[in-house]
């Protein structure tokens, strides 16, 4: 048996900032896909893992943004992913890169990755599809530099939608990585 | 024949349900053009009881999609014991079988009798006092409604049993979840945990007295054991990741569950007794949904080993797990039959997501449902019903459909949505 004690802190109010009008620019690799099923998914279905790699900038980069951006919990918290993927797409680059900075400044502080996804499918399964995502924004923050023990990853699946409804415009808002500080 | 006596346990309800409206009611939404015609006469004696048990024994039979009950407003005599029942009357009414049967009030109770007539063959099937302590009405309908199902169709009735399913209402950051488990009509249901984080995955011990389930009440998922009686829990598993997918093994001893602490998810088997964990799967893909072959010795599991995910079975002892499902690129969550000949599952197909059957002796899939957006399939113990989760509007609902997809019926709920039912073994 491990029990494991819960020693993560959720300090700062948690906003979500949504985004408005997902765009449906193709991310820009693929990351593990299932059978492209519905239009909303663009780009090629090459299978494979690793999708972190490709985005391994040297981690000095972006830090030239100042110290003053770097102390402050970047504003956008949330990402979103194409039906599923995990790929982050290159609209949502920046977005990772900002929180790579700020924890990348700041080592004491923690972020808990909330994956998440659209209604669709079986639950257990949509629950590790949410950690996959959640996961390969773990890895890119990684490849930034972010310390492992900064980050924690919490599937959701399914089980905690951001808005209602059933239309690929609900279900774009759903499938999602939040960063909890 | 003999008539035997049965006694009702009257348990006490220390907690009172304060959330009545979480019941679920009935809507046939398909019947069955192999119905057998019966009658269910009111009983005698049965007006200002709290409960219209032959009522409820009707709607039971009509619910199984074995029977299509007559009418009430049909009925020009009302015959309450075998002796007074006119075969050529019923057999005007093409009724096949009549159950007529009268109810008294006793001390600290009821006594109801009841009898099951063959109309065509002209003789008395069955009949029985059932001795009612308390105000257990429903709870001796169930039992009479088991008695007349077996008596027709020589399979094991299933009414007395529960179902447990999830509530949510709300969204994003609040919600508030629900673990309720009622009768198997969605009657009488008992609130067994509530929660403002994700409850999920509900699965009985097959001794029907405990519920395994993941809670995120700690911001992460765990897994726990409760008493359903007593409320009683334990924390059973809150490892790194996911924690997930608990499934009983036949003989209670053991939880299959998929577990992602050493990466992604895979299918492990914790002893109940000291909870360690085995590992079963090792690949570097999603393993999850285990579920036990009803001897024990295979479990059938999802995994998106070959792309997307797709019905796999593991033999216990080792080897490779094998392929079961080939129809189309989405099938997940399978759930053995009794029999353990069948798998039931999630299928995508172009209409959406639907339960499908599959025989274990080839690869053929067959849609069951005509919804399109349904998850969680659950076996009733007797094979004959399959209950799920699906969306009518925008509200989730319990549905279920027979195991030959010639009925179904809803169980809709009054506010918010309901999922993840699962079907109890049989309790008695």
């Amino acid at each position: 048996m491990q029990l494991k004690p819960l020693a993560r802190s959720l300090a700062a109010a948690l906003s979500i900032v949504v985004i408005a009008g997902c765009s449906s620019t193709g991310g820009t690799q693929d990351g593990d896909s299932y059978g492209s099923q519905d239009g909303s998914t663009t780009g090629s279905s090459t299978s494979g893992t690793g999708t972190g790699s490709q985005y391994g900038s040297s981690s000095g980069s972006g830090s030239s943004s100042g110290q003053q951006a770097d102390s402050r919990i970047p504003e956008v918290r949330t990402i979103y992913f194409d039906y599923d993927r995990d790929t982050i797409k290159s609209e949502y680059e920046s977005v990772v890169m900002s929180h790579a900075r700020y924890l990348r400044a700041n080592p004491s502080a923690q972020v808990v990755l909330h994956g998440h996804t659209d209604e669709r499918g079986t639950r257990e399964y949509n629950m590790a599809l949410g950690e996959r995502r959640a996961n390969a924004v773990e890895r890119f923050l990684n490849i930034q530099g972010v310390s492992p023990s900064q980050m924690s990853v919490v599937s959701y699946g399914e089980e905690r939608p951001a808005v209602n409804g059933q239309d690929e415009s609900a279900y774009s808002q759903n499938r999602r990585v939040v960063f909890n500080y | 024949m003999q008539s035997l006596s049965k006694v009702w346990l009257f348990c006490v309800l220390l907690l009172v349900n304060t959330v009545a409206s979480a019941d679920l009611t009935i809507e046939i939404t398909r019947g069955s053009d192999q119905a057998l015609p019966i009658g269910v006469v009111p009983f005698a004696g049965s007006d200002g009881m709290p409960e219209d048990v032959a009522q409820i024994v009707q709607d039971d039979l009509e619910r199984s999609g074995y029977f299509d009950p007559l009418e009430r407003s049909a009925m020009f005599e009302q015959p309450n014991q075998s002796e007074d029942v006119q075969f050529d009357t019923w057999r005007s009414l093409d009724v096949r079988y009549l159950v007529v049967g009268r109810a008294e009030q006793t001390n600290g109770g009821f006594e109801i009798q009841f009898e099951l007539m063959d109309i065509s063959g002209q003789r008395r099937m069955i009949g029985e006092t059932v001795t009612v302590r308390g105000n257990d009405l429903r709870g001796a309908a169930h039992y009479i409604s088991d008695q007349i199902f077996e008596a027709i169709t020589d399979i094991r009735g299933a009414f007395s049993t529960k179902i447990a399913y999830v509530t949510a209402q709300g969204i994003g950051d609040n919600m508030q979840f629900g673990l309720y488990v009622a009768d198997a009509d969605g009657r009488r249901s008992e609130q067994v945990l509530t929660s403002d984080e994700p409850i999920m995955s509900p699965a009985w011990s097959p001794d029907g007295t405990k519920l395994a389930y993941v809670s995120f009440e700690t911001e992460r998922p765990a897994i726990y054991i409760q008493d359903v009686a007593t409320g009683q829990r334990i924390k059973a598993t809150s490892f790194d990741g996911i924690n997930g997918a608990p499934a009983w093994s036949p003989d209670g001893r053991r939880i299959a569950m998929s577990l992602s602490k050493d990466g992604q998810p895979e299918i492990y088997i914790m002893d109940v007794a000291n909870r360690s964990v085995e590992r079963i799967t090792n690949n570097n893909s999603i393993d999850t949904e285990p579920a036990w072959s009803p001897d024990g010795r295979r479990l059938l599991f999802t995994s998106d080993r070959s792309g997307g995910p797709q019905l796999y079975q593991y033999s216990m002892g080792g080897g490779e797990a094998e392929r079961l499902t080939f129809t189309g690129n989405y099938n997940a969550r399978g759930r053995y039959s009794p029999d353990g000949e069948q798998i039931f599952l999630i299928h995508r197909s172009s209409n959406g997501y639907q339960v499908a059957k599959q025989d274990l002796s080839g690869n053929r899939l067959v849609v069951l449902s005509e919804s399109t957006r349904d998850e969680s399939p659950s076996v009733a113990p007797n094979g004959t019903m399959v209950i799920f989760a699906t969306q009518q509007g925008n509200s989730g609902v319990l549905s279920a459909v027979s195991a030959d997809g010639r009925s179904s019926f809803r169980l809709p709920s009054a506010q918010g949505d309901v999922r993840d039912p699962a079907w109890s073994p049989f309790l008695n």
